[in-house]
């Protein structure tokens, strides 16, 4: 089992034990472009991803 | 990470502010933030009548929620604009703004486009040259004009939208790379109702970034419209806050600099005084009685006119 990552409608795969940061930098998203959520609460670039952990990604810009 | 001021886990790293606030911090901190933004540019007082513009979006009803907590007098203003694009982006954000209004017991004007006007703002604007591809110039001057009209009709002393900064910073780098100097020299945090028919507009989130207003209304539990509008693919706004974001991403700071050192020049001299080059004279609509830079009817008016 490892860590889910939700942006939008893709999912994306991180290993447990690494950072938000890593896991971001792996699928290519700037941590400005998102908000991190866990459990519906908001976490830090700097948190680490635990197995099973689900961790939705907010995307931030909106406009047009 | 910890939180600066408890030295709790933190839920947001504010590179730009060297700043990392716990959940409780930050939903202090953020309200501080915009009053100070309201008295730093002499937005509004407690005496006003606030009208807010809510689109259904986190950051304008992030901004209402934070002016009725800071005590200030603001009803919401919701324009239907009729725009469903597969996901019911209109119902929805509508939906998801009367139920924060009456969640919170605050008092909301909805105009629905079409039933005012007789057609939707994507097809009012399919009936125009400007609009035929992409309604968004027509959605402006529709929205622009509603605001307009109703915070005159209701008799509010000043309009807020949820403009943040990175909207800002965004239209400032467009305006740039154009050298608009018309509109470089009217974008500010206020603007003054100085031609007919205008109100007062302000924009208290004006330096607050965009993520920290995602945050916002994450941490606050407020309910947004997360779909983007249907006609926002591929706009040349949001490829100027991506491209601001990797810039921000190499220097934080650097969005939050360009903006004030904007204002900073220009309260500094850098443009003429509104008026000084602008060679254009403004007229009233005789139609609708609002600002227009040509004699005889407005825009919007003119397209409101085919419709019925």
């Amino acid at each position: 089992m490892s860590v889910k990552v939700l942006l939008r409608n893709k999912e994306y795969e991180a290993r447990a034990g690494t950072s938000v940061a890593a896991a971001l930098e792996k699928i290519g998203v700037l941590p400005e472009s998102v908000i991190a959520t866990r459990n519906g609460e908001v976490i830090t670039e700097d948190e680490i991803l635990h197995e099973g952990d689900v961790i939705k990604l907010v995307p931030v810009i909106s406009g047009g | 990470m910890k939180c600066r001021k408890c030295g709790g886990k933190a839920a947001i790293n504010m590179r730009h502010h060297k700043l990392g606030l716990c959940k409780v911090h930050y939903l202090e901190w953020l309200p501080e933030q915009v009053q100070r933004t309201i008295e730093k540019y002499r937005m509004f007082g407690p005496q006003d009548d606030v009208l807010v513009a809510v689109s259904g979006g986190k950051d304008s009803l992030s901004l209402w929620d934070i002016l009725h907590r800071l005590g200030y007098r603001a009803d919401g203003l919701y324009i239907d604009l009729g725009i469903d694009g597969g996901v019911n982006y209109s119902a929805e954000s509508r939906r998801l703004t009367e139920q924060f209004a009456a969640a919170h017991g605050l008092t909301l004007h909805v105009v629905d486009v079409a039933e005012t006007y007789g057609e939707s703002v994507p097809a009012l604007a399919a009936r125009t040259a400007r609009g035929r591809h992409k309604p968004c110039a027509v959605c402006g001057l529709t929205k622009r004009h509603i605001m307009n009209r109703i915070a005159h009709e209701r008799g509010y002393t000043v309009l807020a939208t949820g403009h943040n900064l990175d909207d800002e910073a965004a239209v400032l780098l467009g305006n740039t790379l154009q050298w608009a100097g018309g509109y470089l020299r009217r974008q500010a945090p206020v603007l003054e109702a100085d031609r007919p028919g205008l109100a007062r507009k302000v924009k208290p989130l004006c330096r607050i970034y965009e993520r920290e207003m995602t945050a916002y209304a994450l941490m606050r539990g407020i309910e947004y419209i997360q779909d983007e509008c249907p006609f926002a693919e591929g706009a040349t706004s949001i490829e100027y806050k991506e491209l601001l974001n990797r810039l921000e991403a190499d220097k934080p700071g650097s969005k939050l600099n360009f903006y004030l050192s904007f204002l900073r020049a220009k309260e500094n001299g850098l443009f003429a005084p509104p008026g000084a080059m602008d060679g254009d004279a403004i007229h009233a609509c005789p139609t609708c009685g609002q600002a227009t830079s040509a004699p005889g009817e407005c825009v919007f008016c003119r397209i409101a006119k085919r419709s019925s």
